[in-house]
């Protein structure tokens, strides 16, 4: 342990929680989905942050598979990788309602929203630190819009800025 | 902790109380601003040079007899007059006041360039160039079939000369380079490329925005054909610039753009042009932003140029030794000449991480690439971490720097 007084930056413990630094450093399904049915890409261009969404939709209409590449800062990678985690197995209305209410708890703007049962916020909560850092939210958010943008089918890449 | 000799050059005692903005609490610390390449501060003098003209003195220039246009009038063309001097251009008509560095270059692109390039002709820049710096150009390549040519760097970040002679043929028709770099900090061997293009008669503009706020600039001792500046780096106000042109050239060129201001007379038949600079100054100027580049002028004489140089260059040698002292540190720009600039990365921790943690402890730096992707192209990296000094800055606001990278470390750890 070395002199730095931690405890004066809770917000940045919150922020930075430990579930954030693992999923930043080992990113899960990370890497191409070959055989995706739907994909987009988000990109800040002012941060630099780039990544592109792909999501494999089983003949149920369910994602079946989910996967991320690209690379950014620790919110947006560990964003995007727990919402691979957390859509896997959705249909895609949950997987829309699943953005509507993720970017409304980090926008702050909508966390009362009724939850489908099927929806598990659990790991996704750790994001919530970002809504203390208003110049962050647009890179926790891009994964999210991202994801939206693929299931809508739109081929141009979105943007968060 | 090491100090800098007493006889050293301290100039932050001297003019850190002339920066109110610099008297703040960020997230419960005193601020510490290191974001000075992008926007530096403005002192009480400018603020107050601002608001007494909005006050008292407001008027259109150049137009009315009555006694606010008359003081708009004097207040406006006095700032040119302290510019002029400052640059020590040798005509108050060489000094054409734009929006910024941006405008400036483009005005030349357009106006100095674009009616003498055919398909074919070179425009050579350099790797390390901002944006703005790039992107006219690439425009006016596209416009009249010229070739951008970009001159390497080595990794250090220093332009390679003997690379940079063999592009400069006599096809180029201008040189555009950055007389220092604002990702990396190199100061450009700009003497060295102006005497070489001028043996071959190739016009030379030089990209003046992050040299002019920290050392002495003389345009007729460069010998330069252009220098374009902006007023809020050198702590004026933002939306406000120059460009200086020798007159023999400002003069065969056409206007940038139409309107008023810049015309002796108008018909439907043909418009005559105003005489310099004015014929490249279309439309109501930002007045006020003029007065205050004016009173920034003033304060950057007051505490001149040459003593600012030698604060600031302590300084960085300092921050660059603190830098170099911490584990993973990557510094990125390690020209033998330059200015005090440095961006770095740490460990693995992404820019924005970094700039998000040290924003929490009060020590505002620039993350990201610094509207020089071609740079970051080159290193191989995304963006960087970017602190930049200016007059006003200290030891203590180094030891707050490296203080709040070592707890990124820490949280990142």
């Amino acid at each position: 342990m070395n002199a730095v007084d931690i405890h004066s930056g809770d917000d940045l413990r919150d922020l930075y929680r430990e579930l954030i630094l693992d999923h930043a450093r080992s990113p899960r399904h990370f890497g191409k989905l070959d055989d995706a049915t739907h994909t987009a890409e988000g990109i800040n261009p002012l941060c630099g942050d780039k990544l592109r969404l792909f999501v494999r939709l089983d003949a149920d209409e369910k994602i079946a598979a989910a996967s991320f590449e690209g690379s950014g800062c620790a919110i947006s990678v560990a964003s995007a990788s727990l919402l691979t985690d957390m859509i896997i197995g959705l249909t895609v209305t949950q997987a829309l309602d699943s953005f509507a209410i993720v970017t409304g708890r980090l926008t702050g703007s909508d966390t009362d929203r009724e939850l489908d049962a099927a929806i598990d916020l659990g790991k996704i909560k750790a994001l919530d630190g970002v809504r203390e850092f208003p110049s962050r939210v647009k890179c926790a958010t891009l994964a999210w819009h991202a994801l939206n943008s693929a299931i809508h089918g739109q081929s141009t890449p979105i943007s968060t800025e | 902790m090491t100090q800098l000799k007493k006889s050293d050059v301290r100039l932050d005692t001297e003019c850190r109380p002339d920066f109110p903005a610099l008297h703040q609490d960020i997230s419960s610390h005193p601020l510490v601003y290191l974001d000075n390449a992008a926007s530096a501060q403005q002192p009480s003098t400018v603020i107050d040079a601002v608001a007494y003209y909005q006050r008292h003195d407001h008027a259109n220039v150049h137009r009315g007899v009555h006694t606010l246009s008359y003081r708009a009038t004097e207040a406006y063309e006095g700032a040119r007059d302290k510019i002029q001097s400052f640059i020590n251009a040798a005509k108050r008509s060489e000094i054409v006041l734009t929006s910024g560095t941006t405008e400036s270059i483009n005005l030349v692109a357009q106006s100095f360039c674009r009616p003498r390039l055919a398909a074919g002709d070179k425009i050579l820049i350099t790797h390390l160039e901002h944006h703005s710096n790039i992107v006219p150009w690439q425009l006016l390549c596209e416009q009249t079939g010229a070739e951008l040519v970009v001159a390497p760097i080595n990794k250090s970040g220093e332009l390679r000369t003997e690379a940079f002679d063999q592009l400069l043929t006599d096809d180029v028709r201008i040189v555009a380079i950055a007389h220092v770099s604002n990702a990396l900090g190199t100061i450009n061997p700009v003497k060295d490329i102006i005497a070489k293009a001028k043996s071959r008669n190739i016009a030379v503009l030089l990209d003046g925005a992050q040299s002019v706020p920290h050392m002495p600039v003389d345009v007729q001792d460069l010998g330069c054909d252009f220098y374009a500046f902006s007023a809020h780096k050198m702590f004026g106000p933002t939306g406000v610039g120059v460009l200086f042109g020798r007159e023999a050239v400002l003069d065969a060129m056409p206007p940038y753009q139409g309107g008023g201001d810049m015309i002796l007379e108008v018909s439907f038949d043909g418009t005559t042009y105003n005489d310099l600079p004015y014929k490249f100054e279309a439309g109501t100027p930002n007045i006020s932003g003029v007065v205050g580049l004016g009173a920034a002028v003033d304060y950057l004489r007051s505490v001149g140029m040459t003593r600012i140089a030698q604060h600031e260059q302590q300084l960085l040698e300092y921050m660059t030794r603190r830098l170099e002292g911490i584990d993973g540190m990557r510094l990125i720009g390690t020209a033998t000449e330059k200015a005090s600039v440095q961006s770095f990365l740490v460990d693995d921790i992404h820019p924005h991480d970094l700039g998000t943690i040290l924003d929490h402890q009060g020590v505002a730096i620039r993350t990201g690439h610094h509207c020089a992707m071609p740079v970051m192209d080159f290193y191989g990296v995304a963006g960087t971490a970017r602190a930049s000094l200016a007059l006003y800055n200290n030891i203590e606001d180094v030891d707050r720097l490296i203080e709040a990278i070592a707890k990124a470390r820490h949280i990142f750890g």
